[in-house]
């Protein structure tokens, strides 16, 4: 068997007195998607930042692909082809949703003019508007700041982002929380269409409607550990919120 | 100077256009909301109207070339400070400390030129090196503070201001010094090429290289995502650090060079006369359209804005008014403007 795309073990973080993550593990493999759940200060939320590069954790082990790695920033993640869709969304509101998709990576133009800074505007364009029809993202203006969308165009901007550069695995922290029930089902059928492309999805939520939707499995962390992993075919929702609350201690546990 | 302007007009178009369509179900753009979208263009305007006002009521005083020049040259010396303070600006940033880093570096740098020698052929390389150096300095403080620190940029520019003024009466015993060379007086200070002022040649081409930086390079994209949200920026990989030193460090040497200008021009430092330049080019960008909020901005509009108060002061003189009717006029302005930004921010639901 081929080792997971991603995968923590024994990860312990500390805020102060407070024990956020007390060993927690995880892993993914090529082409799942995994539901990461649990009740508020769980930590899934401290879990999904050091496994995205944006918080280092004070111990424990992460592999990537079966070799061990340190994530000391986003951008370090990257590298590894995983990206993360924050909750915030973390979009550059007075751009334009073309700007959004590259900033950090822009395309330098060609010759001496790129290396004076100057940036391939013509082929970022196309890049983008390429990546928006291919995952079926509707942009309403290609020109204009993202501050004028509405929150699921927003979400589709931000969405894309991750998907468009993401080789291994996107992190997407509660995707559907600002949405209503069409958008939902649009970002839904993104994480399927992703997974059909070989890229692996951990998705943050507390919508169990939507975790049964679409993950292959399901986590739950309680208390900065992982108390279970369940088979999403053959889970029900008042397992998972057993689970998630502590009523119910279960022989899928980890 | 106006063609200049026009000419920076097209290259330095704003990145993002009027907020299309909102979406399928969303209503077009009314007319209001598009103006909305773009404040340099309303301000351009404004500065066409005020123009043609004084043209009308006067022609032959406001359209004589010594006018003209005038205003081309008071323009010419705002406008560099200003194109710093667009940049910090558009970081959601602000730089009180510049016209304290004009005196302290024009002192410098008229101090270097008479050591060496106010009559030797390097005296104003000397000069420019010091000057552009010495507010370099100013730039990378504040930098480092507002970067790291993550204390306010108000309060430490206005620490810095406060410093840099203190240092430069020092150094010159707090009168002004005179002895600037007399090469640069005559080819820059007071020389003209064709009739047009040598000073306002140098601010025009400055303006259109900064106006290009601003809006074509990387550069100036990472000015406007820092200001747009910090953290996003940070998360894509960009050093939000260095890039804010280097923004202050821009303004800073924007204010070395209008020090060196200044000392060419008047022939000896003007410790006294700097008082609220700093304030004068915070009201230029502004009025120009860019944010206070950060985020977003234009060069263009950053010209308008140095023009307007400007042309109203010459122009109030030759139409008989007294010339206090400009600050009154400018002040009206800046409220309207800073009205309609936060307007905008509370449309884009922000």
């Amino acid at each position: 068997m081929t080792a997971p795309i991603l995968e923590a073990r024994g990860i312990t973080k500390s805020y102060g007195h407070v024990r956020s993550l007390q060993g927690a593990d995880i892993s993914v493999d090529r082409g799942e998607v995994v539901a990461l759940i649990g009740d508020n200060g769980a930590g899934k939320s401290t879990l999904t930042k050091i496994l995205s590069g944006a918080l280092k954790p004070d111990g424990g082990e992460i592999r990537v692909d079966g070799v061990p790695v340190t994530f000391d920033s986003p951008v370090a993640a990257r590298r590894h082809g995983i990206e993360t869709v924050y909750q915030d969304l973390s979009l550059a509101l007075d751009l334009n949703p073309i700007q959004n998709l590259f900033l950090g990576r822009e395309l330098p133009a060609k010759g001496l003019l790129g290396r004076l800074g100057f940036l391939d505007r013509a082929a970022m364009r196309q890049a983008g508007e390429e990546a928006f029809r291919s995952l079926s993202v509707r942009i309403p203006d290609m020109r204009g700041a993202v501050a004028n969308f509405s929150g699921g165009q927003r979400q589709g901007v931000a969405v894309a982002r991750a998907l468009m550069w993401a080789k291994r695995l996107v992190f997407m922290d509660e995707p559907t929380a600002a949405l209503g029930v069409a958008q939902t089902r649009n970002v839904l059928d993104l994480i399927r269409r992703v997974r059909d492309s070989g890229v692996s999805v951990v998705l943050i939520s507390h919508s169990m409607p939507d975790v049964l939707a679409v993950s292959d499995r399901i986590v739950v962390l309680r208390h900065g550990r992982r108390v279970a992993t369940f088979d999403a075919k053959r889970v029900t929702s008042d397992e998972l919120v057993g689970a998630m609350t502590g009523t119910l201690e279960l022989s899928g546990a980890a | 100077m106006t063609e200049a302007t026009s000419a920076a007009k097209a290259p330095i178009a704003p990145e993002t256009s009027a907020p299309g369509t909102a979406g399928p179900s969303g209503p077009p753009p009314g007319l209001g909301a598009r103006i909305l979208a773009r404040p340099e263009l309303m301000i351009f305007g404004s500065l066409v109207i005020i123009v043609a006002i004084f043209i009308a009521m006067n022609p032959t005083a406001f359209l004589s070339p010594i006018n003209l020049r005038n205003i081309a040259v008071e323009a010419s010396m705002m406008i560099i400070l200003a194109v710093g303070m667009t940049y910090v600006i558009i970081t959601g940033g602000i730089d009180l400390s510049v016209g304290a880093i004009l005196v302290f570096s024009s002192v410098c740098s008229l101090l270097a030129m008479r050591w060496v020698g106010s009559d030797t052929a390097i005296a104003p390389v000397v000069g420019l090196a010091v000057s552009l150096g010495s507010a370099a300095v100013w730039g990378v403080v504040n930098g480092l503070f507002i970067a790291r620190t993550k204390l306010n940029p108000l309060i430490v520019t206005l620490a810095t201001m406060g410093i840099a003024m203190g240092a430069a009466r020092l150094l010159s015993g707090g009168v002004d010094l005179t002895g600037v060379p007399k090469v640069l007086i005559d080819e820059v200070g007071i020389g003209r090429v064709h009739g047009v002022p040598v000073l306002v040649i140098i601010a025009a081409v400055f303006a259109i290289v900064a106006g290009v930086v601003l809006h074509r390079t990387r550069f100036g994209l990472y000015t406007y995502a820092i200001g747009s949200n910090e953290q996003g920026a940070r998360r894509a990989g960009l050093s939000v650090d260095r890039h804010l030193v280097m923004v202050y460090v821009i303004s800073a040497v924007c204010a070395g060079l209008a020090g060196y200008f200044s000392l060419s021009r008047f022939a000896s430092t003007t410790i006294a006369g700097h008082g609220t330049d700093n304030l004068k080019a915070i009201t230029a960008v502004v009025l120009g359209g860019t944010s206070l909020f950060g985020g977003s901005g234009t060069l263009f509009g950053t010209t308008a804005g140095v023009f307007i108060p400007v042309v109203l002061a010459a122009g109030l003189v030759i139409i008989g008014l007294p010339s206090f009717w400009q600050e009154v006029a400018v002040g009206i302005v800046l409220l309207i403007a800073i009205l309609l930004d936060q307007m905008r921010r509370k449309s884009g639901s922000r």
